[in-house]
């Protein structure tokens, strides 16, 4: 145990910083998960995996010379194809089956994916530089990489530009009806078939920004998915399905919650808070479910 | 129709009975020495599993075609049997005791890694197989007891104490403050318990101690404590992935430290790919190719790095090195045993003292080699912002002096 953070009030306010700019990243991949598991009732397990490949787009621009930070744009785009030909081969059959059934395919899918990227990019810790440099405050005393304010910045305004599309567009109009009630859109002519693959394709492309801005802010490793997988997971338990504000808030909170469990406890248990952090969660909501279920009885 | 079945099964069993009756003649056949070794070549490890392959093959070659190994009046070649062991050490252990039991293979060559080798080592241990390591450093593979493990390389406890040494000396003699952060692994948790050893014999405190995680991306917390708490070094282990998030993270919070040593250098290309953001940098490294040790089959380090570049492609980084140089200890062994008597071989093994390009290798009873120090080396840049690893330390083969305390980054 280790309380320098509340000695030094410095070091709390860096906390928090680093902690809202580190979540609001993980609020945009756990709303890409939010989204397909409204919507096609499928828990991604790949969903890590699809942001590291993402991440090694932009990772491969930058070794051809191209500044990484363009892999914000190149990244979606590749990806949203990625994840269109998942959906094809793989997601269309488990779609309307078992939750256990798309978990257990999209672990597979999992695996796949970190076998298949070691083997094609080399099992080698990597990084993008983005050369941005550094801002200071207060005297030098609280510093942030302005790669991280930038990743920051392009998730809000992805995540934005995702409400606003979902909002005004036909097809995000026709997403939202498959989520309330797959069958009645069916029924009013919304091709669903079309709107998952589409599902898919732009939860991928919300990954492959992830990766991107990854890729600069931190290192990338094919077996590293897994971590980002379970984050979102947790988010989305938080937040619930359908609520962006909830996403975003629950997503920062963890980001905060993850910096001061690595100053507290000391950083080999920052993933492992994360952990039991879902455990206990989980058994919350558990009893709260059983708790509404006495009221029915 | 039953009779048929027994028969048939009765050839079968016949078959199989054979196939490996031939194999377990297999260690030497006609005028083939044949070594196995288990090695990653896909998972995590198969970056340097590969460099290790390379480094043995490099070795094989060119031994057999100067000569190759002499016993009994008679001249024999080297060849290894690989398999993959994906990075996983249950992988390897099967693979240990197929390449022994089935295949009969009677002298063996290490994995790439501590943690494969040490779960290697009890199967080799057990059918008493003389196993040459070349990429398994941490100290408890050297306090099992084991008699026929031998390591040409120094142990993890070594890797950086030479640092903390050096930082006393520069402070005067005086004790200094040491921050560490160490992945939660086998080998960095070994470099950390010689850094704590190195404090203690100097007095040093250590006001930072940091465990990072095996999904280490972020070091962020503990380089804010570094910058509150001025530490006067800042000791990283944690693979490439430590090295790497480090020296990003440093540069990015403006991090000033007089002095920062780490592992893994070259194997994260920091100098190469980093450039002026790795500047300073101390790095621990078993071996570099501007030492002067020599040999008879790679003349010295430099004829070694450049033969392997021909070959191969690529600067060799020290796993190849060190790779190759278990080869000429095996050498050197088979023709002082003069027999492949697998007891006879792993005495001379262990009665090994002898000069590589390498460094020398000499084993203490617990078979790590005790003649060769490990060298620092620090990243240097010039005006251009093209960036070197230069020798440090020892002073010996040093080719370079020292950069003390490292430069602020507001003066840089």
């Amino acid at each position: 145990m280790d309380f320098l953070v509340f000695q030094y009030p410095m070091i709390t306010l860096q906390a928090c910083l680093d902690g809202i700019l580190l979540g609001v990243l993980f609020a945009l991949i756990a709303y890409g998960m939010a989204l397909q598991w409204g919507v096609m009732n499928i828990i991604n397990i790949a969903q890590g995996d699809l942001v590291i490949l993402g991440g090694y787009i932009a990772y491969f621009m930058y070794l051809y010379g191209i500044h990484p930070a363009w892999g914000v744009i190149v990244a979606p785009v590749i990806m949203y194809f990625v994840g269109i030909a998942i959906y094809k081969l793989v997601i269309n059959k488990v779609v309307d089956r078992d939750l256990f059934i798309s978990i257990l395919a999209t672990f597979g899918i999992s695996i796949l994916f970190m076998q298949l990227m070691n083997f094609a990019f080399g099992a080698d810790v990597v990084l993008a530089n983005s050369g941005y440099g550094t801002t200071m405050l207060f005297d030098n005393n609280v510093v942030l990489p302005n790669s991280k304010i930038f990743s920051a910045f392009i998730s809000i305004v992805f995540a934005v530009c995702l409400v606003i599309y979902m909002k005004k567009s036909k097809l995000g109009r026709a997403i939202r009806a498959t989520a309330q009630n797959a069958r009645a859109a069916k029924i009013l002519g919304v091709n669903t078939e079309k709107v998952y693959a589409a599902t898919f394709g732009i939860n991928a492309a919300l990954c492959g920004v992830a990766g991107a801005l990854i890729s600069i802010t931190f290192t990338i490793h094919p077996y590293m998915g897994l971590p980002y997988t379970i984050r979102s997971f947790m988010i989305v338990i938080v937040a619930g399905l359908g609520n962006l504000p909830g996403v975003a808030m629950s997503g920062m909170g963890l980001g905060v919650f993850e910096e001061f469990a690595d100053y507290i406890l000391g950083t080999e248990f920052r993933i492992g808070s994360v952990f039991l952090l879902l455990v206990l969660i989980l058994v919350y909501r558990r009893f709260k479910l059983s708790r509404k279920r006495e009221y029915l009885k | 129709m039953r009779l048929n079945k027994i028969i048939l099964s009765f050839v079968s069993a016949l078959v199989i009975l054979f196939s490996t009756s031939v194999a377990s003649f297999a260690k030497v056949v006609g005028d083939k020495i044949i070594l196995g070794a288990a090695i990653s070549l896909t998972g995590k490890y198969s970056s340097n599993g590969v460099h290790t392959q390379n480094g043995y093959n490099m070795a094989v070659d060119r031994i057999n075609s100067m000569g190759g190994v002499k016993v009994g009046g008679k001249t024999y070649k080297f060849d290894i049997i690989y398999y993959d062991d994906e990075s996983n050490p249950k992988r390897a252990a099967q693979l240990a005791e197929r390449l022994i039991s089935q295949d009969g293979v009677e002298f063996m060559l290490g994995p790439y890694s501590s943690g494969l080798t040490k779960a290697i080592a009890p199967v080799t241990e057990k059918y008493g197989v003389p196993m040459v390591e070349a990429n398994g450093a941490s100290r408890s593979l050297f306090t099992k007891g084991y008699k026929y493990l031998f390591a040409v390389l120094a142990p993890a406890n070594l890797y950086l104490d030479v640092a903390i040494e050096t930082a006393v000396e520069l402070n005067g003699g005086k004790p200094v403050r040491i921050a560490q952060a160490f992945e939660q692994d086998a080998f960095s948790q070994d470099v950390r318990l010689g850094i704590l050893d190195a404090a203690e014999r100097t007095g040093s405190k250590i006001i930072i101690d940091d465990k990072l995680p095996k999904e280490l991306n972020d070091m962020a917390a503990t380089l804010v404590k570094v910058k509150q708490m001025k530490p006067d070094v800042l000791v990283v282990s944690g693979h490439t992935k430590g090295a790497l998030t480090a020296i990003r993270q440093i540069a990015e919070m403006k991090v000033d430290v007089p002095m920062l040593a780490m592992t893994h250098c070259d194997a994260a290309k920091l100098s190469k790919q980093h450039g002026k953001n790795s500047q300073y940098a101390l790095c621990a490294s078993q071996w570099h190719k501007s030492l002067t040790y020599k040999d008879d089959f790679f003349k010295d380090g430099m004829t070694y790095a450049a033969d392997f570049e021909k070959e191969f492609g690529y600067d060799p980084p020290y796993q190849s090195a060190e790779s190759s140089a278990a080869l000429l200890v095996f050498k050197d062994a088979f023709e002082r045993a003069n027999s492949f008597d697998q007891k006879k071989v792993r005495d001379a093994l262990a009665a090994t003292n002898m000069q590589t390009f390498y460094g020398n290798i000499k084993f203490a009873p617990g078979g790590q080699n005790v003649d060769k120090p490990m060298v620092l080396f620090q990243v240097m840049c010039d005006a251009s912002g093209s960036c070197e690893n230069k020798v440090v330390a020892p002073l010996k083969w040093a080719s370079a002096k020292l950069i003390h305390p490292i430069p602020k980054w507001s003066e840089r």
